[in-house]
């Protein structure tokens, strides 16, 4: 049977092509490549390290910031630079509030219309719509004419007969099941989290000058300068206030609209609990401290491994077990393919051997993705917000299993259904209402140092590079709303010998290995079942789970310091 | 009139909005622009119009942040610009089709709309080894932008990428990234650079070109005047502390947390033109020196590879005033690095600029690699 290509894919960030087997209707076989290069760890190399996180955070702009808090917590730790408490508090409320506004933006922007039919909204009684809002939530916006107001809004798009957005849409697909009430409301909901996200993440213009890309790391603390009595600091008491407003419309938003939305619509889905399971490994780099980076006692979201589904266990975490391999990417290892290597010591030459474009289809039994294949322990793992959920349910942190425990209560569950497409999205969702709550425990912690005239938030000892040592080596973690991500460094003479990120959408979307063992991607999409392979909504729905980021995944270093040959078209 | 006023109406009617709404909306647009209110007529005449002006969005080598940063736009809301404003069509991060359902709509805006369509570009486009390094569809870019941008009725390049390469064309350029008007050159093309590009300015440009049919007055790298006119340091808020001599010289100090100049901690306001000052960020929330950090000039040509290192003081920044224009200081410094460098890390060798050169003898250095 022909091969299956969903390119692009849509409604993620980045570059990402699908090909995919079908038999008897379910996928019998599948396959991920990320189709975009730019050599931005290339880029970096003999720059500054204090400046590398400007550049790094370039690696995507809708995870932003999460690849400099990386980047100047490797460059910290090589230096062994310890950051003042404010910092990390800061650094916590920025990641914390771009993960709640990244989740948000996921469920309703991105991933959303795989399951809401938004033609069908036309057929809603804006009444009924209004009673099974008015069940599921306090939630304010929800009467009739309001309802009839969004309701008019879309026929009006749609009676315009140019549907902007909307208008390659899989529009009366078999799969959707929501009835029209439904649809009316989460298409509501739709323009409410696109009002509510661009309105929340003035955290972030307060704490970083602007989003996306905020401006205030610094290698030893953060620019964002504290004084209770100064109302030119960026940091005073009107600045908590406007933090804390922002942090209460989290709140309240997940709480109100993003958890009852997820838990009303996902009973209705219920196959999707058993579809997606994927490989089954997670891995947690874990963050979130309450005493910083270095001490994983005290994180929000626990470090550790789970295997094979087994969540009597929790297995620690080894850094030096990490390798990527280039089996079925387009990069050469010196020492040939084979063996994975750690990325401390890793080498990048990009070699294309794909086709020429404009092309077909990929062959896929060499060579077929700009996104490596990272393993830990040689095993392929999954990462993102169900890693965390499931680490944490294993390690028994009693936030995440209050919060697990009663999802699955709510929906009548056992653990077991976390394995799926849909316990991807529940997970998610759980994370942002843990999150949400925590941003508020950090605005009062800034508030209590700056009350106490506790305002250091910058650590000069290492700020001059002539304090540097000759060589230093070191290794940034944190956990962005995609999964772990690492950064490592190398520093020579004072500028940066290699830089190499592990990302966290290369661990879940990346290509088989020399083994052959897939990717996460690609293991969860086998036996998914394909109504229509003109429309496979099946895929987009499980891809869309993990939350792909693209342009994160793809990177590349010459770990030799080495100019690399740009390749060939074969 | 009366029949003019009615035909708007009940296209409002049909597209579910009030024309008090769109009054409001029109009235916030102006103002970005720096218009007169005389234009509100026409703005809302234009911006009500039953069929909508068609807009695609395409994305190469980029880092989607400038299609967040439309996200964020608040005045026009972000709805009212995809939905009711333009007829959005293709944009990968938001639209609900993918796969060959998404591009068919591309390829028949392409030939149905010929010349009469908007198109965004956001990224790089790299033109190294036949464009492997980005394709959509089987497609390179090279082929998808020659084909979107030379049939559309005018190109809004977003962010330093499309720009001028931005930071994937930066030293090395391992790709052979180009900006959009390097890489199909001879288009119409309004460039909308920084590090993202701001929403507040592409918006005002959407519906500038909405109402006049035509492009706002640009400046020598095709940057709209009113946004890139004028040097940042000249409208700083923290400008009076370096008048006054008054410095950060150590993050956390006593002038950091008093909100003093942060020129001697790199700051690149004196060499950057944007209106990041005045316009500012999410809603007019902030921007990045009012957020402890120098500029970074992140709306100059190539600033990457020449503004940086970004810690490094910008030398010799002459005591000029405001009435000296963009294009006599922040272009010719900028120009002047240019035309020297051959690596990154070159603000050091800027050499002292007695008296600046006329902007009118720089252009941007179009398809040289360092």
């Amino acid at each position: 049977m022909a091969r299956l290509v969903v390119d692009p894919v849509n409604r993620i960030e980045g570059h990402l092509r699908i090909e995919a087997q079908l038999e008897g209707g379910k996928i019998s076989d599948a396959w991920s490549s990320g189709t975009m290069f730019r050599g931005i760890e290339m880029i970096l190399q003999g720059r500054d390290p204090r400046e590398a996180w400007i550049w790094a955070q370039r690696i995507c702009g809708v995870c932003t910031m999460v690849h400099a808090i990386a980047s100047v917590r490797a460059v910290e730790n090589a230096l062994q630079i310890e950051v003042p408490d404010n910092a990390h508090i800061v650094r916590n409320l920025i990641a914390g509030s771009q993960m709640v506004q990244d989740h948000v933006i996921h469920f309703y922007h991105l991933h959303a219309l795989d399951w809401v039919d938004v033609a069908a909204a036309l057929k809603a009684d804006p009444a009924k719509t209004s009673q099974i809002a008015q069940s599921i939530s306090d939630y304010e916006k929800s009467s009739t004419t309001y309802f009839r107001g969004i309701q008019q809004r879309v026929k009006g798009v749609v009676d315009s007969g140019q549907l902007s957005l909307f208008a390659s849409g899989y529009w009366g697909h078999p799969a959707y099941k929501l009835p029209p009430e439904v649809n009316l409301l989460a298409v509501a909901h739709y323009l409410e989290a696109l009002a509510w996200q661009k309105d929340f993440i003035r955290i972030h213009a307060a704490l970083g000058g602007k989003n996306p890309h905020p401006q205030t790391f610094l290698v030893g603390g953060m620019t964002t300068a504290m004084d209770p009595n100064e109302p030119a600091a960026v940091i005073n008491p009107d600045t908590i206030t406007f933090l804390r407003d922002l942090a209460k419309s989290a709140r309240k938003f997940v709480d109100q609209v993003y958890i009852p939305d997820v838990l009303a619509i996902a009973p209705l889905y219920s196959d999707w609990f058993s579809r997606g399971e994927g490989l089954g490994n997670f891995l947690c780099y874990g963050d979130y401290g309450s005493s910083g980076a270095n001490d994983p006692s005290s994180f929000l979201f626990p470090r550790g491994i789970v295997m094979n589904h087994d969540i009597s266990k929790v297995l620690p975490v080894d850094p030096g077990k990490i390798t990527e391999a280039v089996d079925h990417s387009w990069y050469e290892y010196s020492g040939g393919n084979g063996n994975g290597k750690h990325p401390s010591v890793g080498e990048t030459n990009p070699k294309y051997t794909g086709p020429k474009p404009p092309f077909e289809q990929l062959d896929v039994d060499k060579k077929y993705s700009w996104l490596k294949s990272p393993r830990y322990d040689g095993k392929p793992m999954e990462v993102g917000p169900l890693a965390r959920m499931v680490v944490g349910y294993a390690a028994g942190q009693p936030e995440i299993r209050a919060a697990v425990n009663g999802a699955l209560k709510a929906l009548n569950a056992q653990p077991a259904v976390l394995f799926s497409t849909l316990g991807r999205i529940a997970a998610r969702a759980l994370e942002t209402q843990i999150m949400a709550k925590h941003l508020e425990d950090w605005v009062d912690e800034l508030d209590n140092n700056l009350s106490h005239g506790k305002t250091a938030i910058f650590n000069p000892v290492r700020w001059d590079p002539s304090t540097w040592p000759d060589h230093a080596a070191g290794y940034g973690w944190h956990e962005a709303p995609r999964g772990s991500l690492g950064h490592w460094v190398e520093i020579s003479g004072r500028s940066i010998k290699n830089y190499q990120a592990v990302v966290p959408s290369t661990w879940n979307a990346g290509p088989r290995d020399g083994q052959g063992q897939r990717g996460a991607y690609e293991a969860s999409l086998l036996n998914t079942p394909v109504a229509d392979p003109d429309r496979p909504l099946e895929i987009l729905r499980t891809i869309h789970s993990f939350d792909p980021c693209i342009a994160c995944a793809v990177h590349v270093l010459d770990a030799n310091g080495r100019r690399f040959t740009l390749p060939n078209v074969r | 009139m009366l029949s003019q006023d009615l035909e708007l109406k009940q296209a409002l009617a049909k597209r579910g909005i009030t024309r008090r709404q769109l009054v409001k909306f029109c009235s916030g647009v102006l103002a970005t622009l720096a218009l007169p209110e005389r234009y509100l007529a026409q703005t809302v005449a234009a911006v009500g119009k039953a069929r909508k002006p068609v807009l695609v969005w395409l994305q190469f080598q980029d880092c989607t942040g400038c299609s967040e940063s439309m996200l964020r736009s608040s005045h026009p809301d972000v709805a009212d610009v995809v939905l009711d404003l333009l007829s959005w069509e293709y944009h990968e991060v938001i639209m609900a089709g993918a796969g060959g359902h998404a591009t068919a709509i591309l390829d028949r805006v392409v030939k149905e709309e010929k010349g009469k369509y908007l198109v965004v570009v956001e990224g790089a486009i790299p033109t190294g080894d036949d464009g492997v390094y980005c394709t959509i569809g089987g497609h390179s870019a090279m082929e998808i932008a020659e084909t979107v941008c030379r049939n559309a009725a005018a190109t809004i390049a977003v962010g330093a990428c499309a720009f001028d390469g931005g930071l994937v064309r930066s030293n090395p350029n391992p790709t052979g990234a180009l900006g959009v008007h390097e890489a199909v050159p001879g288009i119409k093309v309004i460039n909308m650079s920084g590090c993202p590009h701001n929403a507040a300015n592409t918006a005002a440009v959407l519906v500038h070109y909405l109402t006049f049919n035509d492009l706002p007055a640009l400046d020598q790298y095709n940057r709209p005047l009113f946004a890139y006119g004028r040097i940042i340091h000249d409208q700083c808020e923290r400008r009076a502390h370096y008048d006054a001599g008054r410095f950060v010289t150590e993050w956390g100090d006593e002038g950091h947390r008093k909100g003093w100049c942060l020129y001697k901690m790199g700051c690149k306001g004196p060499v950057g033109t944007f209106n990041c000052p005045i316009v500012q960020w999410n809603d007019h929330t902030s921007w990045p020196v009012r957020a402890g950090h120098g500029c970074i000039a992140c709306a100059a040509p190539r600033f990457w590879d020449h503004m940086s290192p970004f810690y490094e003081r910008v030398p010799n920044v002459p005591g000029f005033g405001v009435e000296v224009t963009a294009g006599e200081i922040g272009v010719g410094l900028v120009g002047a690095t240019i035309a020297g460098v051959t690596a990154h890390g070159l603000i050091k060798m800027i050499k002292p600029v007695p008296k600046p050169e006329p902007a009118a003898e720089t252009t941007p250095q179009q398809g040289r690699e360092n």
